[in-house]
């Protein structure tokens, strides 16, 4: 493996997880088998890398007991991550929240596909809600990265470590079912080394590692049974997640400089949103679109100043209806705001699309 | 009376207080076995010399404050999920010790996955399980343990095999499974069992600092305020009807076999 | 220049590797590049599908609703892409078991007898590089020798003694269409 150098490779989208996460230096991985993102513990599996990184690799008994080895490893310090799919991602709910609860750097990958229940192994992105609003119980958010490539698949995986860790918040990135199983070319980083125990020491002097020396001992709970002393603990989670939604906004825009109309979409959505545009603008439609890379903190602003000039959004999701209600939130009415969705593992094509703008908004 | 009032009253026949057990009172209800057992790890872990790689891992249970009370790193788990917590600890940490500590609702109704397959992977940790039969934080309501017949606030006529199935005898379960290296059941009530009890935890944490595989001592413990009796005859108790589905010994060495 | 190509057969004929193979040779012929599978439970004998798409531009949809070109191993897939090729697109079909054959007049059609040519070379297991043979004489969107090239890379060493026997079937299948 050329492991120091930039790496040109064609890789799905769950393969290049895999091989970001040891060139990352990622202390541990723990996982689960599930459609459609098994791929990214087999990849780990075959490459190996408790024998090059020292990376520590486990499937897990279930997805509860890798969530909770995320929060152990996290605790201690460690570069952490899990990944797992819709059902699966469910399960791990409890434990993402004592993650965010307790301050805790950490990355978790749902590569979706489509519910509710058991539902279907096919591409979805109906964990919106789940993603962005908390997902599991109590106040608190995830960072949320949206990938539309596999190159995003790879670059994310040190993005979401980098926040996560600058922030001590657990970050998510949510792929879908195309991103995750699609192959593309991708420029893997070169490979950094795994953090050594004293920069651990030194970067998390919070964490339970042992207590070396350290006069205070460090206990990493979420627990706290005065109520005075636990809604302290929520208004500092609070100022994060200010402050995050201050620094880290991310978006992409294309095509919007001239355009009359705006396709707001992320993931794979938005590659087949960029098609549509291509077939609209031969046709003499002018439309743009605005994807969201971080949905949570959510690009309002840049939303709210293109509806200025917009004559209708068309939110397009492989679900029924969800970021759509943020758009919707952003516009504040300024122009009408319609939902293109397909649901079920439904991937529609960039006609229909192109359908729905004409018969929603253009009229 | 003061601490200090009972230290003086006490005069000689105090010992001293372990140096890790931090100084601070116990939430514990008088007469509780888990004072006792608190006390035997926080002077195994000074022992050996443990208090700077030591990392224990608390569950949700009357323990869930374990970690106000031994000075050494510790996490708190969501409720069952200690095993994988510690897992994940004892891989990425490979210098320390590191030890769960559980009730018998944690480790063996909710937990039961993560413990099984905790001990099964021989996970290089100590489990510390506490079976006294009832679940005591949330109000004395049936256990995995609870032993048929045993009234609680939820068999309050008595557990009865037909609707609640059968007293779980988890630590026999994880004796078979290739794992585990050491797996013991001991007592606190009593000054010789005490000091049973303490060889074994020594045990466990010694096979853990040195990677032997999964340690799982449990003991055998009364709630007098679940089981709504004076902390003597709860003794009592246990020793009549909790040691009979639950026999004090060792029931695995594969370290020092005999 | 841009190559929207679909394939499409059983699971077990070599679709999903053949499509990796041809995009890993437009990867390194320089092309973007996207590989995009009908994914479902691991199954034989189920339906399989891959989207391969080769651009010297960046690719926007990797799902598409009309392509170029199609390569059909089956009459479920026939039924299901023919009238999904583009106006003066390209379908090539293995007609072994198909028992309606493709329809369109404003698209060309090449027949390309892989089986049978598989069976008759020893070799069943080339079935795939026969066909990639036939598409890459019919479309030159890649060179040969990148294609070898990219066996090379993608092969584990163990199966490189497998290579030349490949290099044949590509080369084969090229003589398939020589006359259309």
């Amino acid at each position: 493996m050329k492991q120091h150098e930039e790496e040109v490779k064609l890789l799905k989208g769950n393969e290049a997880i895999a091989h970001a996460a040891i060139r990352y230096g990622v202390d541990g991985y723990f996982g689960y088998p599930i459609t459609p993102q098994s791929e990214v513990l087999e990849t780990l599996e075959a490459l190996m890398p408790w024998e090059t990184t020292g990376m520590v690799v486990l499937q897990a008994e279930s997805e509860v007991a890798a969530i909770n080895m995320v929060y152990g490893g996290a605790s201690s310090g460690k570069a952490v991550m899990t990944s797992s799919s819709s059902p699966g991602v469910s399960l791990k709910q409890e434990g993402i929240s004592y993650i965010a609860a307790g301050e805790l750097p950490a990355l978790i990958v749902n590569v979706m596909r489509g519910g509710p229940g058991l539902g279907t192994i096919q591409p979805s992105q109906a964990d919106y809600f789940q993603a962005v609003k908390g997902g599991g119980h109590g106040d608190y958010h995830l960072i949320v990265l949206a990938p539309a490539s596999v190159q995003e698949m790879a670059d994310f995986v040190g993005l979401g470590f980098d926040l996560s860790f600058k922030y001590r918040t657990p970050a998510m990135i949510l792929a879908d079912g195309v991103i995750g199983q699609m192959m593309e070319k991708v420029v893997l980083p070169p490979a950094k080394p795994r953090r050594t125990d004293a920069e651990i020491e030194a970067q998390c002097p919070w964490a339970a590692r042992g207590k070396h020396g350290r006069k205070q001992r460090n206990v990493s709970t979420t627990l706290e049974l005065d109520p005075q002393a636990m809604e302290k603990n929520n208004i500092r989670l609070q100022e994060t997640y200010r402050k995050i939604e201050q620094n880290e906004v991310r978006f992409e825009e294309y095509m919007t400089d001239d355009a009359e109309y705006l396709l707001v979409a992320f993931g794979c959505m938005s590659r087949i949103c960029r098609k549509t545009i291509e077939d609209a603008r031969a046709q003499g439609i002018k439309v743009g679109l605005l994807r969201p890379i971080t949905l949570w903190p959510f690009p309002s602003e840049a939303i709210s100043r293109l509806a200025e000039r917009m004559k209708g959004i068309l939110v397009c999701e492989l679900n029924a209806g969800q970021m759509v209600e943020d758009v919707r939130l952003a516009v504040e009415g300024k122009t009408p705001v319609r939902h293109f969705g397909r649901t079920g593992g439904i991937v529609p094509n960039p006609t229909e699309v192109l359908d729905a703008l004409r018969k929603e908004v253009i009229k | 009376m003061t601490k200090e009032e009972i230290i003086s009253a006490g005069g000689s026949k105090v010992a001293a207080k372990p140096r890790l057990l931090l100084d601070v009172n116990m939430h514990y209800c008088p007469g509780c076995s888990h004072g006792v057992v608190h006390k035997l790890v926080a002077e195994v872990i000074d022992e050996l010399g443990m208090e700077d790689t030591a990392i224990g891992v608390a569950p949700v249970g009357c323990a869930v404050f374990a970690y106000n009370y031994i000075d050494v790193d510790w996490v708190e788990a969501a409720h069952g999920r200690a095993p994988a917590v510690a897992t994940a600890l004892s891989r990425l940490n490979p210098d320390a010790t590191v030890f769960t500590y559980q009730g018998d609702g944690d480790l063996a109704a909710i937990g039961t996955c993560e413990t099984i397959h905790a001990c099964n992977r021989g996970e290089n940790i100590a489990i510390i399980f506490i079976n006294n039969g009832i679940y005591g934080m949330t109000g004395g309501q049936m256990a995995p343990t609870t032993l048929e017949g045993m009234k609680t606030s939820t068999t309050p006529y008595g557990r009865r095999v037909d609707l609640n199935g059968y007293p779980l005898n988890i630590t026999s379960l994880v004796k078979e499974l290739d794992g585990t290296c050491y797996v013991t059941r001991q007592a606190v009530h009593t000054p010789a069992a005490v000091r049973k009890a303490k060889a074994a935890i020594k045990q466990a944490f010694i096979n853990a600092r040195d990677k032997k595989g999964t340690s799982f001592v449990e003991i055998v413990s009364t709630c007098n305020s679940g089981w709504k009796m004076s902390p003597e005859k709860a003794n009592k108790w246990m020793e009549e009807n909790m040691f009979e589905k639950y026999p004090l010994g060792e029931l695995k060495n594969t370290v020092n076999p005999k | 220049m841009k190559n929207e190509i679909i394939i499409a057969g059983f699971g077990g004929q070599g679709v999903l590797s053949m499509g990796k193979i041809l995009a890993y040779a437009g990867l390194l012929d320089g092309k973007e590049v996207s590989w995009m599978p009908a994914y479902g439970p691991e199954q034989r004998g189920g339906t399989a599908n891959v989207t391969v798409i080769l651009s010297d531009e960046m690719i926007s949809s990797p799902v598409l609703d009309t392509y170029d070109v199609a390569v059909i191993l089956n009459q479920q897939s026939l039924d299901k892409f023919e009238s999904r090729v583009k106006p003066g697109g390209l379908l090539i079909y293995d007609p072994y078991g198909i028992h309606r054959k493709p329809q369109r007049t404003d698209i060309k059609v090449a027949a390309v007898e892989a089986t049978e040519a598989a069976i008759e070379s020893g070799n069943p297991k080339t079935y795939n590089m026969l066909l990639l043979g036939a598409l890459l004489k019919l479309v030159p969107m890649v060179p040969i020798e990148t294609v070898v090239k990219g066996l090379e890379k993608t092969l584990p060493p163990r199966h490189h003694k497998l290579i030349p026997l490949n290099r044949e079937a590509i080369l084969r299948g090229e003589q398939l269409v020589e006359n259309l």
